[in-house]
């Protein structure tokens, strides 16, 4: 394999000692003296018609500004269905839904007048899962979605366009698969399993609560600060919405605390504009409490889903038939982007003729969802993977065997029906192998250590395409400093995945020089910075690593024409390295950056060359539209693959449960920073366990949302977390910069199914809910009759 | 009621004039622009408004500034390149950062009380921030570094200290 000089190498984070003596500066922490405070009025209700807003005492109290209501901007919004009030006026569809807003000096002020409005409401019934959402009875979330527009730019739909509604339903959209014939695949098949499984919606829960600042200049620019991962794809939504040129809309990003998909859904950023309209434009801060984080902005999807596999007596997958259906919520948003691509990449990492996806967004009174890590493919894997140890365990063979056998290999096909190849598919194979290695599954998948406790292990596969859609790009622009230092500009957003090192390693790499000669801007803003699609899917790297190699290219062939003339050596014998140019077959003729990056003057007053300026751009090729009724189409670039394992120590009296280790191994193609790769690796298969084991609303039979504080809605404590292990195989994707693959999701997305499959087998029953908390697994024992 | 008071903090005197329902970490933030503690939910679940009061750490977000009065206050702009936070740095304890000053002061203060400290002591203390990006590996071997480093120390003569 290729070696680099500084890709490759665990460059610690440039903003790294930032970052340890608290003087990163998140949006919350630019605090400007003026600034007025925004506070929304949220529904007590989950599904309730809404009659008079009494705001007369609210406008009482000293300090309020102004008071904004439904009524005042009877507007819809939305970046798929536009299908969403700003603030509700007529009707709230999920507990914690903004009615309205109280603007005020400070934000004590504007939380008192708040809790002094009187809304009357009027009940409805409430469509409290997915599954009453489905129920032809059911009472409509939405009354008419067919008079709803919807935003068929697949640039801001995500995952291409194609959405459609089902009039006189829950169906906020329905994305199917259709490979090979699935009959045929069952007829064919001698084993056939059948199971059920589902969890509810959950939370990001980014320790940064999402903030937004607005203020509206007399010129009518529209300046926004804010903590998000789409500034351009807010910057087109406040533009279409309040008929404002785009480019009057200036967003600015400071560094991110942590997103994992919360981040990318645009909420509060029109909200704030119009309490910034309310009072004449003068700067208003609208910054989400924790509860308001985790029930009024958008949440991560829940999932009810029906698979059926068929195999042959010697273990060979000859169909699968899945039927999904996601809780999104109240709204669609971007829950319809997250349930296409669940259903692209269903099968898993497998060779499968024979596949029939059905895979629904509906409509309920839960809050509405958004991107989580995985994109669809976390929660699919759950029933998927566990479905796949079920089969193995009634044909007698080893999950490990059983899934090694299935493995998906060059020449296959997608369920998109893409041809595989060694590029754009991971190793699977070569994964597994290696995990069997690193868990010691062949000592043994469940081990009595005592009559009360017993060591089990469970693994999974996934794999994940990057869904970005047709047409998207990024751009990236270098600059010099005097002592020939480089400066990247690029809309690439840090949110902790340490992009920006990145990126500063690939100038680093290419221009053979020190990376800490090489700078990078942590804040985006996008009048100054070329257009980048949304920092999300992953797909970062692959669309900013390509924008700043061009540009990297283009800055040398700007400075070798310079240093051309001065040398007097023809182009093509030059080369760069250590901030200089020099002649290849003589390194000793050079030329300093330093002095030519700002152009050269001769003793004689004659110039050669001008500032060095190195643009790049890139557009991602070969990504289709993918048919909402086959899912034939190219969804994205590549594969990047994950093999995992989970071991647990279950004591069967109380059923709790320790977890003992994790591993992934995962082909991310070539590592640009290993302890990166890594770190992230592990943050995603802590969050992953967090989310199997301990999260997920818990909603009142009102479709009340009744976790909305860290103290019940529990996530993983230091202390609780497992050894984690994570191997990389490095198996280049052309395209890519230095041929890497995505890799931020892929350490999340097996953990769900493969703890579960780890329990199932400690507590000799199927589990298959989540999370899977000690209640649940006694539950399930109960009613299986091993536990009285 | 507004109340004009003092803190002490990270060695220095500070005169705020606040209200007596604000809390230690409104104060520090809004009003002294010591923004390094962090709101992550207000209500001492998260840990990221963490600072010290006489060595020990407290969730800002749950005391009252007026109760702050007569305490030696550390707040993470006081640590300069600590022990702590090298291995932070080192250890790539965080990725957002947002945890990070609350983790960093609940740790520094760890291993100043409990130089030996366990791993269920640590757990006790650590179990009380969220950290939502890193696994607690990360965390944990970077509070372990300092731990070996300062044992290291301690046995080293005192002439070469
Ligand atoms: S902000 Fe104080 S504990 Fe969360
Ligand atoms: S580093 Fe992001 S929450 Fe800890």
């Amino acid at each position: 394999m290729k070696r680099y000089r500084v890709i490759g190498k665990s460059v610690l984070k440039k903003e790294s000692w930032d970052k340890v003596s608290g003087r990163v500066k998140y949006i919350d922490d630019h605090q400007e003296v003026g600034t007025l405070h925004v506070k929304l009025l949220t529904s007590t209700y989950a599904h309730a018609y809404i009659g008079n807003v009494d705001t007369t005492e609210a406008w009482k109290v000293p300090g309020v500004r102004a008071i904004v209501t439904g009524k005042d901007y009877p507007l819809l919004i939305g970046t798929t269905i536009k299908d969403r009030p700003l603030l509700a006026f007529d009707k709230v569809r999920y507990y914690g839904e903004p009615i309205a807003m109280v603007i005020a000096d400070t934000e004590a002020i504007a939380i008192q007048a708040v809790t002094l409005i009187c809304v009357e409401y009027k009940p409805l019934r409430v469509v409290n899962s997915p599954v009453e959402a489905y129920q032809k009875d059911a009472p409509l979330v939405h009354d008419q979605i067919e008079q709803y527009l919807i935003d068929q730019d697949a640039d801001t739909t995500g995952t291409s366009g194609g959405i459609r509604p089902v009039p006189g339903t829950n169906i906020a959209n329905r994305q199917g698969i259709r490979k090979g014939n699935i009959e045929r695949g069952f007829a064919r098949s001698d084993v056939i399993v059948e199971e059920v499984f589902s969890f509810k919606q959950s939370d990001h829960t980014a320790i940064e609560t999402r903030c937004a600042d607005v203020e509206i200049k007399k010129t009518g620019e529209v300046i926004i600060h804010s903590a998000s991962q789409e500034p351009f794809e807010m910057r087109e939504l406040i533009s279409q919405t309040f008929n404002i040129d785009e480019g009057k809309v200036h967003v600015h990003i400071p560094l991110v605390g942590g997103s994992f998909g919360a981040k990318t859904s645009v909420q509060l950023e029109p909200l704030a504009y119009v309490a910034s309209k309310a009072v004449g434009g003068r700067k208003v801060r609208l910054r989400n409490s924790r509860e308001e984080d985790i029930v009024t902005s958008p949440v991560h999807i829940g999932l009810h889903a029906k698979v059926k596999m068929g195999c042959t007596r010697d273990g060979k997958l000859q169909a699968i038939k899945l039927f999904f259906l996601f809780d999104g919520g109240a709204y669609a948003e971007r829950a319809v982007p997250v349930t296409k691509a669940a259903a692209f990449d269903c099968t898993g990492p497998y060779t499968i003729d024979h596949v029939w996806c059905d895979s629904l967004c509906m409509y309920t009174n839960h809050p509405y969802a958004t991107d989580f890590r995985g994109f669809g493919r976390t929660e699919v894997a759950f029933g998927v993977e566990r479905t796949i140890d079920i089969m193995a365990n009634k044909l007698g063979m080893c999950p490990l065997e059983f899934r090694l056998k299935n493995a998906i290999q060059p020449g296959d096909t997608s369920p998109t029906k893409v041809l595989l190849n060694k590029s754009n598919l991971g190793d699977i194979r070569e994964c597994l192998l290696q995990l069997r290695e690193l868990i010691d599954w062949d000592r043994g998948q469940r081990i009595d250590i005592s009559d009360r406790i017993v060591r089990t292990k469970g693994i999974s596969c996934t794999w994940k395409n990057g869904d970005p859609p047709p047409g998207v790009g990024a751009g990236a622009i270098l600059t010099f400093n005097s002592d020939g230092g480089i400066n990247i500009n690029c809309a690439a957003i840090e949110i902790g995945q340490g992009t920006k090192t990145v990126l500063t390693q690939m100038v680093a790499e290419k221009m053979k020089m020190d990376v800490d000669d090489v700078f990078i801007q942590m804040e985006v803003n996008t009048q100054l910075s070329p257009e980048h699609w949304e920092t999300a899917a992953s797909r970062t790297t692959f669309l900013s690593g390509n924008a700043v190699l061009r540009a990297v290219e283009d800055a040398i062939r700007q400075l070798k024409r310079t240093a051309a003339i001065i040398l007097k050596v023809p182009v093509d014998e030059l080369e760069v390295a250590n901030k200089k140019v020099y002649k290849k077959t003589s390194p000793s003729i050079s030329i300093d950056f330093s002095e030519i990056v700002y152009g050269y003057i001769f003793p004689d007053g004659k110039v050669a060359g001008t500032q060095v300026v190195g643009r790049g751009t890139y557009m991602i090729p070969g990504i289709t539209e993918m048919d909402p009724v086959t899912g034939r189409g190219i969804q994205g670039p590549e594969w990047g693959v994950v093999a995992q394992a989970v071991e647990v120590e279950f004591d069967k009296r109380d059923n709790t449960f320790k977890l003992i280790r994790a591993v992934s191994v995962a082909d991310a193609g070539t590592i640009l920073n290993y302890k990166g790769a890594e770190t992230q690796v592990m943050g995603a298969m802590n969050m992953g366990l967090s989310f199997a084991t301990r999260e997920g609303f818990l909603y009142d039979d009102q479709g009340k949302v009744l976790t909305t504080q860290f103290r019940s809605y529990k996530v993983m404590h230091y202390g609780e977390q497992p050894e984690y292990i994570v191997r990389f195989i490095e198996n280049p994707v052309k395209g890519a910069p230095f041929g890497s693959r995505g890799l931020g999701e892929h350490g999340i997305m097996g953990m769900p199914a493969a703890v579960a499959n780890s329990l199932s087998l400690a507590a000799n029953v199927s589990l298959q809910q989540l999370p899977l908390t000690p209640e649940f697994i006694w539950k399930t024992r109960l009613k299986a009759g091993e536990v009285y | 009621m507004i109340e004009k008071l003092t803190l002490d903090i990270n060695g220095e005197q500070w005169v705020a004039t606040v209200r007596m329902a604000d809390t230690l970490l409104d104060v520090l933030r809004e009003k002294l622009d010591l923004t390094g503690a962090k709101r992550g939910c207000e209500n001492g679940d998260c840990g990221s408004c963490t600072v010290l009061a006489d060595g020990l750490p407290v969730k800002s977000c749950m005391m009252l500034a007026v109760d702050a009065i007569g305490k030696k206050l550390t707040t993470i702009e006081g640590l300069q390149d600590t022990p702590m936070q090298h291995a932070f740095v080192e250890k790539w304890a965080f990725q957002c950062g947002y945890c990070t000053s609350g983790f960093i002061m609940n740790a520094h203060a760890l291993v100043n009380q409990h130089p030996d400290a366990t791993d269920e002591i640590m757990e006790e203390w650590l179990s009380s921030n969220i950290c939502r990006c890193t696994s607690y590996q990360e965390i944990r071997e970077a509070v372990k570094s300092v731990l070996k480093e300062q044992r290291f120390d301690r046995k080293r003569p005192r002439n070469r200290r």
